[in-house]
């Protein structure tokens, strides 16, 4: 080896000696680590998480999430009106915006982007794909007035449509700039936002810069350079040398080492989202629901999140996630582990020793550990007697699996969903019209009209304390019936040093970096 | 020579076309297709078979090879919806920023191989022989990903000599350097292999030649014994070395991706790997034409090198 290590203590000699190694990242600089690349930077087209962070520091909506809540507050929308019928939103504009291009914000440029979200014969129609504009398709059509209003109005009440307007896909794009740059824009974004887009080096760094005409108070950094970190130990290693302030999502491994190391500060967030099986409520054992309880209460989610997602995660009681604070019950208590209770219920069924083909994901967006927790159920099943044959698929082709439904030759199926509104999860994947094959994920093939019912009213419903009511409603019943079992919501974490200040993770997973400081 | 170039080069284009059927093939028979990865979890059959549509999914399966193909001889690679901009612009990006970091490892590789076998060839038996023979062994069987983090954790993050990843500074930099010390560990973690297996095979070709009749005709003329290990016998002994360096061209490409990862560099490994998760299928295609035509003339390159050192061969 001696050749070897002279030629590298060469190499490391003349790296040394011409002075390049990691000069130390200026003050007003802030570099964030992420997990992946973006997809996109437009955010009619992203659905990424990990694309969010980016977009809310460079567009704004007419509403936004109100630090550390899931409820909306005035963005570039100063104000706004909900008639009584709960059909027209009429939105106050804020004045003088400009976008980063130096186009006005009114408007028309909130007609346009929603024009390009939804109506397919829209000038700008063919710069997608916009995979979340069923968001808004209960908007009928959006009206400008004048400069300084504009009114949407609904095919029929829907509830969830503020809180929708904060969700990425409702960030407004500079109408000139997607007309100019086409399918471009997605890598070179313009919209109102603190700062502006500066720059984007494939696999290397997102750069935002201050924007210096922004209508709010200016952003404190001056540059905030995203870093693509795709191996977890590069992770680690770079917070550890240095190479990064913020990194998000850290492995769970590597988050205890910097919990108890000097000089890191270690950030956590229970965010609205929910792990769970899908259960197949149409055919096999589990369409008795004694058997579906029975899995349920043999699940030991409390040493799953512990052990398996090293406190990464929470147990899940419920359907919705303490993120919802409005709509949260902290009363319902679902499925505590109970393997005692699981064989009773599974003898009363006749389903003992009954096997549960069990489709499981090798990674995927908000999946966790999915193969380490697969396997953890497995053996929690086990216990109660359930032999679950496991069936392990890569991300695409499972989601091409399972949203197809669970069909006869699927027992159980892992999914986690991240959500803005609790409407959103029941009524995509658990109403029973939200079937495969007609634009649902309901692949379970759960049908309960009272849940219809319930989900209906809540959606037509103005008043937050009576929704919140109606879903803890639609919860109970979907505990009841266990059409899915209840695993984990996700701890959202970052890492930063002990340096970065004024860093809050918001429940929306969303990271506003205006007001942060080093030092 | 040119007939024998030409005729080389127009070998690549079968090889090539059949590369990009395989290619289109297997991405056509995976599960889960690039609509699916757009859209993600929430994709509809609706908005899928829009999708699907406005990429041209829809079409049959030749009627898409033959469009794709029709854009190449016209030099147009498509465009990735993945990463919504032009596929020969990402792939020449990234090809590039692989190549100096396969070129950087290939030399080190080539240079310290050769290094290591002449020393054992020449002191076969001895202490220094042993040595290598056993650093060789252990080159060979390390993988590279677990001697990139060793590496990382040694010189960047205890000793803070070198940037842990990517391929500039985050902020400045950019100049060769600031290349030169980001391109350290990740060559040397890629060279470690090509070098241990060039080595091995150094010494067994200088083993060879130095036991030849002309070898000891040499000596016995008074020819100093380092000019006949240099002039003479490593000249010999090239012949069989260089093809093999040809072919580890082809494995530090390969091996590339493991370190792309670990060290985040922005090479062509690390960008085929995601453009299969995203069923990019442009991409992959793009890129495997560029890695396989870069394969075929490092060969080509090495063959040459070949019959100059030895006019026999195609004579």
């Amino acid at each position: 080896m001696i050749p070897l290590r002279s030629a590298f203590a060469g190499l490391l000699t003349a790296a040394w000696l011409t002075g390049a190694v990691a000069a130390p990242v200026p003050d007003d600089v802030l570099v964030v680590g992420q997990t992946a690349e973006p997809a996109s930077l437009d955010p009619a087209v992203s659905t990424a998480t990990n694309d969010a962070r980016i977009l809310v520091n460079l567009y704004e909506g007419l509403v936004r999430y109100r630090s550390g809540t899931l409820e909306v507050e005035p963005a570039l929308a100063e104000s706004w009106t909900v008639s009584e019928d709960g059909r027209r939103y009429t939105f106050r504009l804020r004045e003088g915006v400009r976008f980063h291009d130096g186009t006005p914000f009114d408007a028309e440029a909130v007609r346009f982007h929603f024009g390009r979200l939804l109506d397919r014969d829209h000038p700008a129609a063919r710069t997608g794909p916009f995979p979340l504009a069923f968001l808004f398709r209960v908007v009928e059509r959006v009206e400008a007035p004048d400069p300084r209003t504009v009114r949407f109005v609904l095919r029929e009440p829907h509830a969830p449509f503020l809180s929708n307007l904060a969700y990425p896909t409702g960030l407004i794009v500079s109408p000139k700039a997607v007309m100019e740059r086409g399918g471009a824009f997605a890598r070179a974004p313009v919209g109102t936002g603190p700062f502006r887009f500066a720059g984007w080096q494939s696999s290397r760094k997102v750069t935002l810069e201050r924007n210096p005409d922004y209508w709010g108070e200016a952003a404190k950094p001056r540059l905030v350079i995203f870093r693509p970190l795709t191996d977890p130990n590069t992770r680690a290693t770079e917070m550890l040398a240095g190479g990064v302030d913020v990194m998000a999502e850290m492995p769970p491994d590597a988050l205890a080492l910097f919990r108890d190391r000097p000089g890191f500060a270690v950030r956590e967030q229970v965010g609205p989202h929910l792990w769970f099986l899908i259960l197949n409520t149409q055919a096999g054992p589990l369409r008795d629901p004694r058997v579906r309880q029975a899995v349920n209460y043999a699940i030991d989610k409390q040493a799953l999140a512990a052990h398996v997602l090293q406190g990464t995660a929470v147990p899940a009681h419920g359907l919705i996630a303490p993120a919802f604070a409005w709509a949260y019950d902290p009363s319902q208590r679902g499925y505590p582990h109970d393997p005692q209770r699981a064989r009773r219920l599974l003898r009363e069924a006749g389903a003992e020793g009954a096997t549960l083909r069990f489709l499981v994901a090798e990674g995927g967006s908000g999946m966790l550990d999915p193969v380490a927790m697969g396997t953890a159920i497995q053996a929690d099943l086990a216990a109660v007697g359930l032999t679950a044959r496991i069936a392990t698929y890569e991300w695409n082709a499972y989601l091409a699996r399972v949203n197809r439904g669970l069909g006869e030759d699927a027992d159980m199926a892992e999914m986690a969903w991240m959500t803005n509104d609790p409407d959103m999860l029941p009524s995509l994947a658990l109403r029973s019209d939200a079937r495969p094959g007609q634009g649902g994920f309901n692949a379970g093939g759960y049908a309960n009209p009272d849940l219809d019912r319930l989900l209906a009213e809540a959606r037509r419903t103005g008043d937050q304390a009576r929704r919140a009511d109606l879903y803890r409603q639609a919860e109970a019943l979907v505990v009841a019936d266990a059409p899915i079992a209840f695993v984990a919501h996700w701890k959202q974490s970052a890492v930063t040093t002990a340096a970065v200040r004024g860093l809050t993770l918001e429940p929306s997973f969303f990271l506003r970096l205006s007001g942060v400081t080093k030092r | 020579m040119g007939a024998y170039l030409l005729g080389r080069l127009a070998g690549l284009v079968p090889v090539l076309i059949g590369l990009s059927l395989i290619v289109f093939l297997i991405m056509a028979l995976i599960p889960g297709d690039p609509a699916l990865a757009i859209l993600g979890p929430y994709a509809t059959p609706e908005s899928l078979a829009r999708v699907r549509a406005e990429l041209g999914l829809d079409r049959s399966l030749p009627v898409q090879y033959a469009a794709w193909l029709g854009h190449v001889l016209a030099g147009d690679l498509g465009r990735s919806h993945s990463l919504n901009r032009p596929v020969l612009d990402e792939v020449g990006e990234r090809f590039a920023a692989t190549l100096v970091l396969a070129g950087a490892a290939l030399v080190l590789a080539a240079l310290i191989g050769l290094l290591v076998g002449i020393v054992a060839a020449v002191r076969q038996g001895g202490t220094a022989d042993r040595l290598a023979t056993l650093a060789v062994l252990v080159g060979i069987s390390m993988p590279s990903f677990w001697l990139g983090l060793l590496l990382i954790l040694l010189v960047s993050v205890r000793w803070r000599l070198l940037p842990v990843s990517g391929m500039y500074a985050i902020t400045g930099g950019e100049d060769l350097s600031d290349l030169l010390a980001h391109l350290v560990l990740p060559a040397v973690t890629l060279a470690v292999v090509a070098a241990g297996v060039i080595a091995r095979l150094t010494r067994s070709a200088m083993l060879e030649v130095l036991r030849q009749d002309f070898v000891r005709t040499a000596r016995a003329k008074g020819v100093p014994e380092r000019r006949i290990i240099v002039a003479h016998a490593l000249k010999a002994a090239l012949v069989t070395v260089i093809p093999v360096i040809g072919i580890q061209a082809g494995f530090v490409l390969g091996g590339a991706v493991y370190v792309e990862t670990v060290f985040q560099w922005p090479g062509i490994g690390r960008m085929l790997v995601n453009a299969i998760a995203t069923r990019d299928v442009l991409l992959v295609q793009g890129g495997v034409l560029v890695v396989a035509t870069a394969y075929v003339l490092f060969n080509l390159a090495a063959d040459l090198l070949q019959r100059l050192l030895d006019p026999r061969i195609g004579a």
